[in-house]
């Protein structure tokens, strides 16, 4: 019963379906491989071991990436605590306070600052942090990592103000209530979960920068609580042992690779379930 | 400076209306007595709760409100009526300066509420919002908030903290927005949960926590189904005993209902003012007339 230009149009979007399908699926075929890849690597090198014990000199064997780990999690917490303050009050001017032509600018500047390349944020905290105190430190890495975070979190934040409907501004202010109570006690509180998913979204993206951590945070195959002083870090541990020429480390870095996944994917995981039960609400 | 417009403790015994303050001000001056005021109400001359003169409001280029004297008598209801984009809202929200959060919003001439001028340079806006509550077409309460939480969060952000006079005010608020006993048993529910005319109704709680001394209420039916319209414009009923109340509506009918005064507003002007039964009835200008039988907006 199709007429010959009906069929033409039918197998085409047969067509162009299939070829939507197949993008999709090319798409998520990388997630795939890596993780296929690095449990099949690294799974057999995590134990217990790894995840209590310090790295063991080359010749030995075992180990594992303790240190490393709470070293990562120490620089992460530092960076956040920065970045959080600045991001989320810069923000709040954005979305709350700034006039159209000074917003305009910030925006513009916020979106090239989230394009520089990380390995600059590391020089540029080196600059600052480094070469004036004379040692790499944790503080160093903090502040590349928070560079890194703060144009994201201002962004983010702003995004999820600007969705406040503008009715619960007016009904507050038509209370006579002071301008900054609103913002903190109503405001910030209906955005709340877009703010918490836009800052875990930005720990997932610092928290596997290694770039940054090579000039500034250097590593320590040691225990090391003075964040004043180099200290390990998960992403430059399986940098420096993915580079070494013993199997064993190589062993370690798949492992250490992927705990840092796993990490980020704990991350995603929050940030939906945040977001799915804003739904619910 | 001024002694009148300062930031009140909220007071215990509540209640307590300001009218004696104007004692300290000037007389009000009144530039074009308006006798269709006085004769609204047959017992002596009506207190004055806005005078308005010669209010100018611009949107950047565009005159919103151009040259309106009004004087809006304290204790009663009015009603602002006019076809849409006639500046209604606008004269609304300049009653208690919400029209300055529009960017770009900048007015000339004077509103005076009870001899003092609104817009005097050390007048606080939040101060001003304080005294007139607003109630919006859109019902609004707060999401994050509870029913309990909604009506008590304008007391409780300006740094009320004793328990039982917030309860005592919990009640007191809700019953006069004619709804504590829809209410009394889920009061930690959201405020979302309730139905669209509920939540009117929890709007006009919120405005009423306060205890302003006008209510402004911009089309608060609007959105509402018959039944629950009803329930406001009781309520408005109720209301006019302690409150002044302007609102701002489409409907005529209502503004019949619940009105005592009624003013015109066409193309930014006042056309017309005067009791609401002469307008509808026995309008002296032919353009209230033409708006009011349905000729024309």
């Amino acid at each position: 019963m199709l007429t010959g230009y009906a069929r033409y149009r039918k197998y085409k979007s047969a067509f162009m379906s299939a070829l939507a399908v197949f993008c999709a699926i090319l798409v998520v075929t990388p997630l795939g491989l890596i993780l296929f890849h690095l449990l099949k690597q690294g799974f057999s090198s995590l134990d217990w071991n790894f995840f209590t014990q310090l790295p063991r000199p080359e010749p030995e064997t075992g180990g594992g990436m303790a240190n490393a780990i709470v070293g990562s999690l120490e620089i992460i917490g530092l960076a956040m605590a920065l970045a959080i303050p600045v991001g989320v009050l810069g923000g709040i001017y954005l979305s709350e306070y700034g006039s159209e032509k000074i917003n305009f600018w910030i925006r513009f500047g916020a979106d090239i600052l989230n394009g520089v390349p990380s390995i600059v944020w590391g020089m540029t905290a080196s600059a600052i942090a480094v070469i004036p105190f004379h040692t790499k430190s944790a503080y160093a890495g903090a502040l590349a990592l928070g560079f890194i975070a703060v144009p994201l979190i201002l962004r983010t934040t702003e995004e999820v103000l600007v969705l406040v409907p503008n009715s619960y501004r007016e009904a507050a202010m038509a209370l006579g209530i002071p301008r900054w109570k609103i913002i903190v006690h109503i405001i910030l509180r209906t955005a709340m979960k877009g703010l918490v998913t836009g800052v875990l979204l930005a720990t997932g993206r610092i928290a596997g920068e290694t770039a940054p951590l090579i000039f500034t945070v250097l590593g320590n195959d040691y225990w090391n609580h003075n964040l004043a002083q180099p200290i390990a870090a998960l992403p430059l541990q399986v940098y420096n042992y993915a580079k070494s020429a013993y199997e064993d480390q190589h062993q370690q870095a798949w492992a250490g690779a992927l705990v840092l996944i796993f990490m980020v994917f704990l991350l995603s995981v929050g940030v939906r379930v945040i977001a799915t039960s804003r739904k619910r609400n | 400076m001024n002694p009148v417009i300062t930031r009140k403790p909220f007071s215990m015994s509540d209640q307590a209306k300001p009218a004696a303050d104007s004692s300290t001000v000037a007389p009000t001056p009144a530039p074009r007595p308006n006798p269709a005021t006085t004769a609204s109400t047959p017992t002596a001359k009506a207190e004055v709760a806005f005078d308005i003169q010669d209010l100018c409001v611009f949107y950047g280029k565009t005159q919103a409100i151009k040259n309106v004297h009004l004087q809006i008598p304290a204790m009663s209801v009015t009603a602002i009526i006019g076809p849409s984009g006639c500046g209604k809202s606008t004269a609304l929200r300049a009653l208690n300066r919400m029209h300055e959060l529009t960017p770009g919003a900048r007015h000339t001439g004077k509103i005076l509420m009870k001899g003092e001028d609104l817009y005097a340079s050390h007048v606080d806006a939040t101060v001003v919002r304080r005294r007139v509550g607003m109630v919006f077409q859109k019902s609004n309460p707060f999401p994050t908030l509870s029913i309990a939480e909604n009506v008590l969060v304008g007391l409780r952000l300006n740094g009320m903290r004793d328990k039982t006079f917030l309860n005592n005010r919990l009640e007191e608020s809700l019953r006069m927005a004619a709804l504590w006993d829809e209410v009394k048993d889920h009061l930690n529910r959201p405020g979302m949960s309730l139905s669209g005319g509920q939540q009117q109704r929890l709007c006009i709680a919120r405005a009423l926590a306060v205890r302003p001394e006008i209510l402004l209420m911009d089309e608060p039916c609007s959105a509402l189904d018959p039944i629950a319209t009803a329930k406001v414009e009781e309520l408005i009923h109720a209301l006019k005993s302690q409150y002044t109340v302007v609102i701002v509506t489409h409907n005529m009918q209502q503004a019949a209902r619940v009105s005592e005064n009624t003013a015109f507003f066409y193309m930014g002007s006042l056309i017309e003012f005067g009791p609401t039964e002469q307008i509808f009835m026995n309008p002296k200008n032919p353009q209230t007339e033409a708006y009011v039988s349905g000729r024309f907006g």
